[in-house]
């Protein structure tokens, strides 16, 4: 791929966010992924979120994987460092990074096999250590860079282009997320940018690991008939359980939304997540009942979508690290060695 | 066998004690060597353990040594048996006229079919299970027991065990006194029944003042927090873990906020090492000084991530602390084993800096230059120590620090440099040395650019492109160029005499070599010394090797790894090198090297050497 620069023409009539930047600024390079691709409609929720919310796009940091889905952490907000890792390893990237400097907003984008497969045991212990992030998978049921392979989401009895049959259950990212203890779970479909910015925006003000599985067309190898992950067979089974607006807490004091309907979930700095369930009896804050639900809708074929789980009591790796507010990268040496007379003390014990 | 007669061996002998682990003799070996240190004289401690928490045979190895030796000599003067299942192994280990210590409480015929070595036996059992109740307390007090009938045998003091003890447990004042009358009871038989001291004891010296006694893992660790190591990620292996362990004690007393409490550190406890040495990455990119410790097979799983670092240019260190392999190999056992794997560790053409500590005392100067040199090159650097430097105390100087000391960052470009650049780009040789500039997130949209492990351009971005991908990877070679002249420096002993026999060591070897030179200066047979210390090998190591006719090459693994990676990386003629090579998992002897080196280069026929003197 060559790099090719787009002409960065402003234009008085683009809208502008707190910052007065416009969505141009939050662009990338130009996607190199094929025409159609679901994980493209991906990054431009993400851009569109990330907008929104103004952040400064160096306080941003963008890390990935292996796969056509980790290529995309290159196509937006080119004003934030970006990390193309080793296939299935960016959870512990991510861990590494949000050590050493715990103010700035993680963007994790990954695909199917990326996590469910290669990077299985990363994605679970980051979710155990509840690390403060947004990890979004880019789910297609295939190996898109590798060219078709089933992954591990692949449902059963889904037909790869060649026409054979996937015969092993699939993992589900929700499911697993939820029974690890995840403190915020999700699933959108990258068809559907109304669904999903909000929800992008709700996990990245989440503090912790907030998860979104985004079912992503893979158009090359996992579109026809007989896919269980095609445009198509999403569209038609596609059931949204819970619209999630998110408020950010500047927008707080003018949002208008009728009370009854709507069950707001404050979040740690003020915004709230304005949430309308879809489903009656769905409750988005009981672990078990809703794991239940979303087990009950998939064995129906049906992909339970919107903010499915949140918890905003949980404690993120820093609080129970009891690491200080400012990031650790920027700590002088003499809040770090003890020193000559330090040293002193410390080798009398070896004498 | 000995050469020298006994009544001259004062301060000059070889203690072996055989117990089963699990039974707290560990104390009782640790008291003895501390008491022999405080008593001016210089001692070395080696501890054999099995792998496993309980029950199996564990040997521990006191040298004193007026010389200063600390390195197995290869010989047994004094064996301690406690352990029914080796005591025939154990007996005949004792070198000629040396002595052989067990518990009498049961009649052990076996022992007594030496005659060239005196046997002593005492109740230990017998004793304790008279003054101490509890089946666990009288096991315990056992092996407490044989330090007070040592001391009697050695002329130790017991005012300075007591003082040992009362800082051991300066908040269980009780087991001192209990520690104490389990020495005493030892003491006391000893000396009612044996001539007290044998002719083999102890007698003060002043020899260990400003030196302490230290085991590497620890001065490691202390380095790591030294160096300003914010993050530091491992998964738990033998035998790195303490290292891990002391950096994380260092940090909970020195690095915690008194006010706030909060922690001025990330200990983290990865899934396994492909997490560990990802967090490392992470942070590293991010700007923290981070690292991780491990042992072979965690390096062996590191590696794709090694590649990375290399190709991204992502500072980090690592500490390598060598087990025997191959696989799980013999986890508690010493080698130089992955001399080879941490030099060129992952797929595709990747070196790496890598440095040599061959004592605690290097290990904890090396922890402060390996960060340093990570982020000066932008490259993982491998501290590769093994068992016998880590888990062993050992006695060295005094580490000492500088006040004025500053960590060097690197070509890490701050704000006011980077608002005043047109655009940033991250892999230029701006200085001609192969070192490009690098900015951290989070400070200036301008200083962002896109780390990855594909192929790319020294602008930073992806390529396929045959000249653009060379451009980066030659450049990579002018970089490993310029850490030859940044890696430690070898430690170059001349003969003193004219010689053209050279001998090339590294690591934990380094003791041995040294006591073998003297040894074979003796004997009229000499040889100029060069200690590796860094890779890539400096010049100084090209210059040593042209400047030999033969070159002794001494290492403690099966397939002559330091010789390959000198044959590899210098201009050397293969045909000049001869390998000595120590892996039974033992740490190597002195008598090893001796015998090795003989084998080639005959001694001056100035005196007749007894045969029998090298085993
Ligand atoms: C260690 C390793 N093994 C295999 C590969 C080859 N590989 C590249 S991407 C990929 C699968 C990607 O699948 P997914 O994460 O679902 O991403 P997608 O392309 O579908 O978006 C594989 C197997 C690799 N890069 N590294
Ligand atoms: S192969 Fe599939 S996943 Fe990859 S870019 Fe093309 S459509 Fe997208
Ligand atoms: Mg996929």
């Amino acid at each position: 791929m060559t790099f090719i620069p787009k002409p960065k023409v402003r234009h008085p009539s683009l809208p502008r966010n707190a910052l007065g930047l416009t969505r141009r600024d939050y662009e990338g390079v130009l996607s190199t992924l094929c025409a159609g691709c679901g994980h493209d409609s991906i990054t431009a929720a993400l851009t569109e979120a990330i907008w929104g919310l103004s952040l400064e796009p160096q306080n941003i940091a963008k890390l990935s994987g292996i796969g056509c889905s980790s290529k995309t952490t290159a196509y937006f907000v080119s004003g934030a460092h970006g990390f193309n890792s080793v296939h299935g390893r960016m959870p512990s990237i991510a861990m590494g990074a949000s050590a050493a400097n715990r103010n700035l907003a993680y963007v994790g984008v990954s695909g199917d096999g990326d996590t469910l497969s290669i990077g299985l045991g990363q994605f679970c212990h980051a979710i155990r250590r509840n690390l403060n992030m947004l990890y979004v998978i880019e789910n297609n049921g295939v190996y898109g860079l590798t060219k078709g392979q089933f992954s591990a989401s692949a449902d059963i009895g889904s037909r790869a282009k060649k026409g054979e049959e996937n015969q092993q259950p699939p993992i589900d990212p929700v499911l697993l997320a939820m029974s690890l203890g995840a403190s915020f779970v999700a699933r959108s479909f990258s068809g559907d940018k109304a669904q999903l910015v909000p929800l992008l925006q709700a996990g990245l003000r989440h503090r912790g690991f907030a998860l979104i599985d985004v079912l992503s067309p893979c158009v090359t190898f996992n579109d026809h008939e007989g896919s269980t992950k095609s445009y198509a067979y999403t569209r038609e089974h596609y059931e949204p359980a819970v619209n999630a607006d998110f408020v950010p807490f500047e927008r707080e004091i003018v949002a208008d939304y009728a009370e009854g309907e709507t069950h707001p979930v404050v979040m740690h700095d003020g915004s709230r997540i304005l949430l309308r369930k879809f489903a009656k009896d769905y409750d988005p804050t009981d672990r078990v009942a809703a794991s239940g639900y979303i087990q009950e809708r998939l064995r129906q074929g049906e992909y339970l979508t919107g903010l499915l789980y949140i918890d905003e009591t949980q404690r993120e790796f820093h609080e129970v690290n009891g690491t200080p507010d400012a990031p650790l990268n920027g700590l002088h040496l003499p809040a770090l060695s003890p020193g000559s007379m330090g040293l002193e003390k410390i080798l009398s014990r070896y004498r | 066998m000995p050469a020298v007669p006994a009544q001259d061996r004062v301060n000059d002998f070889v203690i072996k004690i055989a117990t089963v682990n699990g039974t707290g003799s560990a104390s009782a070996n640790t008291l003895l060597m501390k008491a022999i240190f405080r008593s001016g004289i210089p001692v070395m401690g080696k501890n054999y353990f099995p792998s496993n928490i309980q029950g199996l045979p564990t040997w521990y190895e006191i040298r004193v040594t007026k010389d200063a030796h600390v390195a197995r000599s290869g010989r047994v003067d004094i064996m301690v048996a406690m352990n029914a299942e080796t005591y025939g192994k154990d007996a005949r280990e004792v070198a000629t006229g040396g002595y052989l210590i067990y518990d009498s409480t049961w009649p052990r015929p076996a022992l007594f079919t030496r005659e060239d070595i005196t046997v002593i036996g005492v109740p230990l059992a017998k004793l304790c299970n008279e003054n101490f109740n509890g089946v666990r307390t009288r096991i315990l007090m056992k092996n407490i027991c044989y330090a007070g009938v040592l001391a009697a045998l050695l002329d130790l003091d017991l005012a300075k065990m007591r003082e040992l003890l009362a800082e051991t447990y300066a908040k269980k004042p009780k087991l001192v006194e209990s520690n104490m009358q389990a020495i005493q009871l030892g003491y006391d038989y000893a000396k009612a029944h044996f001539a007290c001291p044998l002719p083999l004891h102890c007698a003060p010296l002043d020899q260990t003042a400003g030196h302490i006694l230290i085991d590497g893992n620890t001065a490691a660790g202390l380095g790591a927090m030294f160096a300003g190591a914010t993050v530091g990620a491992w998964y738990p292996i033998t035998p790195s873990t303490s290292l891990m362990d002391a950096y994380k004690s260092f940090c909970d007393k020195w690095r915690v906020d008194p006010q706030t409490g909060r922690k001025n550190f990330a200990f983290i406890q990865a899934e396994d090492e492909l997490a560990a040495i990802g967090i490392v990455l992470g942070a590293s990119w991010n700007g923290a000084r981070s690292f991780t410790a491990t042992s072979g097979p965690g390096i062996s799983l590191m590696s794709e991530f090694f590649g990375l670092a290399y190709y991204a240019e992502i500072p980090a260190v690592i500490f390598d602390v060598q087990r025997v392999g191959p696989s799980t190999g013999m986890p508690t056992r010493t080698q130089q084993c992955d001399l080879m794997i941490c030099a060129y560790a992952s797929h595709g053409d990747t070196k790496h800096v890598c440095l040599y500590p061959a004592n605690p005392e290097e290990c904890f100067y090396f922890a402060i230059a390996a960060f340093d040199l990570a982020e000066r090159l932008q490259t993982p650097v491998m501290v590769l120590s093994d068992l016998d430097i880590g888990m062993n105390d050992w006695m060295c100087r005094d580490l000492k620090w500088d006040d004025a000391w500053q960590p060097d960052r690197g070509k890490v470009l701050p704000l006011e440099e980077i608002v005043k650049l047109e655009k940033f780009y991250r892999y230029l040789d701006k200085d001609d040395d192969g070192i490009p500039y690098r900015t951290l997130p989070g400070v200036h949209p301008k200083a962002a650019y896109f780390t990855r492990g594909s192929g790319h351009t020294q602008y930073g971005a992806y390529t396929e492109d045959a000249t653009d991908y060379q451009i980066v990877v030659d450049r990579l070679v002018r970089k490993f160029h310029t850490a030859r002249g940044l890696v430690p420096k070898p430690v170059i002993e001349m003969a003193g005499t004219r010689t053209d026999v050279g001998i090339i060591a590294a690591g934990s070897s380094d003791g041995a070599v040294r006591e073998a030179l003297d040894v074979l200066r003796g004997m009229g047979v000499h040889a100029n010394y060069l200690r590796v210390r860094g890779f890539p090998f400096n010049d100084e190591v090209d210059r040593f090797l042209a400047e030999q006719r033969l070159v002794f090459v001494i290492e403690q693994n099966r397939d002559a790894q330091l010789r390959s990676l000198l044959t590899l990386e210098t201009p050397v003629e293969k045909s000049k090198l001869r390998s000595l090579l120590h892996y039974s998992g033992m740490p190597i002897s002195s008598s090893f090297i001796v015998k090795g080196v003989l084998a080639e280069v005959a001694p001056k026929p100035l005196r007749a050497v007894s045969p029998g003197q090298f085993p």
